[in-house]
């Protein structure tokens, strides 16, 4: 059967397919919907959220070494997260067929880097597939496993975000049958004490000889004759983006990337008279090639910033003398104002950080979308740099001494669960006189709103053991931990102010849900009157996007408040900062469907 | 072989029903017998950022975006975007656009603003615009959610996918019980487009 899939969904597709016993990731974008397809559409393989990506990874590797083909999904940087465990199954190799699924964001349409994780395989020294759009996802699915079997190594199948996340038809096959899962005690392979990691290593370098053979034999990397007397070295989207431009070129299309076929490459070269490469982010490939003495060009004509395009590629093969013209736009650009992305309304984390603004406090900020606050109007956050990191980020400043009116972290209820515990463990243990502000709305909101161990549910749908944040504080030694309401502006402010002042380290948990996920919460919204209103603009400065200048003006030509009805979720943030008092609830509710 | 690939941009702001109308359109391209690719990016841009969506369909498509002003159509759910995608749209394509409004937060501080009148500014540069009022029409016919079909019967006729396949599709990808109603948008939308001029292409 045919269907229009995206890459993620393609993946999913490909782990039923290949007979899948296990499945494990932490949602981040572009990867979240690999697992949620595989909950949703093949209920019969296990799929779990785990807390995060190196433990995810971890029960991957439980899965393969007992003899179960294991999937683990996770975003680029999650990679770096499970780097640890993934360097060292790099020399232990795989019981069942293992496959990491890194999905990178060129351009960081939802991210903080845009690291290039072909990187990541070559420093673990395993292989890589690189599909180049969802019938490849799904197809590199089942190959990268059967390489992890043939060559006892972990696989990395490797995404991008246009790979991810556009769609493209697939034709599906039916699911393998494998033998039942085996498990077979094998110290000296598994127990990575120096003595067998020695060994291991070894055994690691003899496998890189064999997948170089490999590497020139599989048809993944294929050779498109057209015959051309100029040749392009690509792989994955940028294969497509080049083949809108030149569809009768000749190609050297990489699907198996790490190790590169040297071999097929050199020829290649020898047999064209200019042989560019086109790649996406770092010149992974060119260097590559380059260090084994062959002549190539490739980053001379093409960014290393964010992505490519058929537009971009265009202009570098104008460059590289492959084109005579680029085709652009015939109309110029308009200079219009920015639509940045903003906090819902009724967002529960604008209250909390209208608070802080209000004490213009040092702020570490965290990954989620509360990162959010750091754009205009609210501004007010002073780091983002990785899951966790608010709290670690937190102490170290708090310590040097030099902010003036206190440090507080700001984290999500999922991204302290995913690693913030243990920096609060060191705020406890060396005695850090930071606030800890978890941001609890119950849910994994910024990837859509994915289950995680403190909301009841698995990925599966089955209820589960609920933990409790504010127990797991006190059990890691905080003396101090207190709810706040975010719809309570003053007493939120009140509190933070109280626990500032208090030593040591203090949690403040807040306690009002997503209004978006998993139910969206709408009550009855507000309305300005427009008399009362005196066009102060505080309101405005919440940035709540139910919020808009009316076309009504002050006698001082201020624009006036309005609320859209459809849009105001009834927080009464708002209404509670309007001096006066022009916000009210509308009398007649709004029908909302 | 003649590969000619048609280019559909679809623009609005996050929750607007962008990504249910370039489902639609994809359906109808495979339910034409065509080869189809379409990109999105989820994940930030969902929280009121722009969303904008790729679908590109014929005998064979390679990458899933379009190039850069070669938009054969372009929708867009609301005015300002419309605007702002006008250089990714060929000359003699045909823009369609709801007249919807939506002022972000960040242009009520007064430093940054939002145009007066975006579909003149549009119909200056670019020509001639098919502009309606979306969400109003969608209320009158039941729904607000049926602007995206509604939308789509207004370039329909465009693309030459016919009306039949196009229903098809519908009925494929809409809830059973709202097949009706939006069956009733999309008429709406192509008696709309016949009001005004335009070419198949």
């Amino acid at each position: 059967m045919k269907r229009l899939l995206s890459g993620n969904e393609a993946v999913a597709r490909g782990a039923y397919e290949a007979g899948i016993k296990l499945a494990s990731a932490y949602p981040g974008t572009p990867s979240t919907e690999i697992l949620e397809t595989i909950a949703q559409e093949y209920p019969t393989l296990y799929a779990e959220w785990s807390p995060n990506e190196k433990v995810a990874f971890e029960v991957g590797t439980g899965a393969s070494l007992g003899g179960g083909r294991a999937l683990v999904a996770m975003k680029h940087v999650g990679v770096n997260v499970a780097a640890d465990p993934l360097m060292t199954f790099a020399y232990t190799g795989v019981g069942g067929g293992f496959l990491l699924v890194s999905a990178d964001d060129p351009e960081m349409h939802s991210s903080q880097n845009e690291q290039d994780n072909r990187f990541i395989a070559k420093f673990a020294q395993i292989p890589f597939l690189e599909p180049s759009d969802s019938q490849e996802s799904k197809d590199f699915v089942l190959k990268g496993l059967e390489i992890s079997e043939q060559f006892d190594t972990p696989v990395m199948l490797r995404l991008t975000t246009r790979i991810s996340h556009s769609k493209g038809i697939v034709e599906e096959g039916e699911p393998v049958t494998l033998p039942e899962p085996e498990f077979k005690r094998d110290m000296q392979k598994y127990v990575m004490i120096p003595s067998n990691a020695r060994q291991r290593h070894a055994i690691l370098v003899e496998r890189l000889g064999r997948l170089r053979k490999f590497t020139e034999e599989t048809d993944l990397n294929v050779f498109e004759d057209n015959g051309s007397d100029f040749g392009i070295i690509t792989g994955g989207i940028s294969y497509q983006y080049a083949k809108d431009n030149l569809p009768d070129a000749d190609y050297l299309k990489i699907g198996f990337g790490f190790p590169l076929p040297l071999e097929k490459i050199r020829k290649f070269v020898a047999s064209h008279k200019k042989v560019i490469v086109i790649e996406e982010l770092e010149p992974y490939y060119e260097e590559t090639i380059k260090a084994a003495g062959i002549s190539v060009e490739g980053k001379k004509y093409f960014s290393n910033l964010g992505e490519l395009s058929p537009y971009k590629v265009s202009i570098g093969l104008k460059e590289a003398g492959f084109i005579d013209k680029v085709i652009g736009s015939e109309f110029e650009p308009e200079d219009l104002f920015p639509r940045p992305p903003v906090l819902c309304p009724g967002c529960p984390h604008r209250g909390v950080f209208m608070a802080l603004k209000k004490l213009g406090v040092a702020v570490t900020g965290d990954i989620g979308c509360y990162t959010l606050a750091v754009l205009p109007p609210l501004s007010i956050m002073d780091t983002c740099i990785c899951m966790g990191a608010s709290i670690g980020g937190a102490i170290g400043l708090e310590k040097v001494g030099s902010h003036e009116k206190g440090v507080v972290a700001a984290i999500g209820d999922s991204t302290f669960l995913h690693s913030g515990i243990t920096g609060l463990l060191d705020a406890v243990y060396n005695k850090s006189n930071i606030t800890v502000i978890i941001l609890d709305n119950r849910v994994t909101a910024m990837t859509g709103g994915q289950n995680h161990p403190a909301t009841g549910y698995t990925l599966m749908g089955e209820e589960t053991k609920q933990v409790d944040l504010a127990e797991l504080c006190k059990a890691l030694g905080v003396e101090s931990v207190r709810k706040a309401d975010a719809y309570d502006y003053k007493g939120t402010l009140e509190i933070i102010k109280e626990e500032m002042k208090r030593p040591g380290p203090s949690v403040i948990l807040t306690d009002r849900p997503c209004v978006l996920m998993p139910k969206r919460i709408m009550d009855r919204p507000y309305t300005v009157i427009s008399d009362l209103c005196n066009g102060c603009s505080a309101c405005f400065r919440i940035g709540c996007p139910a919020i808009m200048t009316s076309e009504e003006l002050t006698k001082r030509k201020r624009p006036k408040a309005i609320i859209d009805p459809l849009l105001c979720t009834g927080c009464t943030l708002c209404a509670q900062i309007c001096k006066p008092e022009a916000i009210v609830l509308v009398e007649e509710p709004v029908k909302v469907k | 072989m003649d590969n000619k690939v048609t280019n559909v941009l679809i623009v609005g702001v996050g929750g607007q029903g962008v990504l249910l109308a370039s489902e639609v359109l994809s359906e109808t391209a495979i339910q034409a017998g065509l080869d189809v690719k379409k990109s999105e990016v989820h994940g930030m841009s969902q929280r009121g950022g722009v969303v904008t969506s790729h679908v590109k369909f014929g005998q064979k498509v390679y990458s899933p975006i379009i190039p850069y002003g070669q938009a054969d159509v372009l929708i867009s759910f609301e005015q300002a975007e419309a605007l702002r995608a006008i250089d990714w749209v060929k000359k003699g394509g045909l823009i369609a656009t709801s007249t919807t409004r939506l002022i972000p937060p960040i242009a009520t501080s007064g430093k940054i603003k939002y145009p007066d009148d975006p579909i003149s500014d549009l119909k200056k540069k670019f020509g001639d615009v098919i502009a309606i009022d979306a969400d109003a029409i969608a209320i009158e016919l039941g729904n607000p959610r049926l602007v995206n079909i509604l939308l789509l019967g207004v370039i329909s006729e465009r693309l030459n996918l016919g009306t039949e396949t196009w229903q098809k599709a519908i009925k494929m990808r809409v809830k059973a019980k709202f097949v009706d109603l939006n069956l009733k948008a999309f008429a709406k939308g192509r008696e709309l487009a016949e009001e005004s001029v335009g070419t198949p292409l």
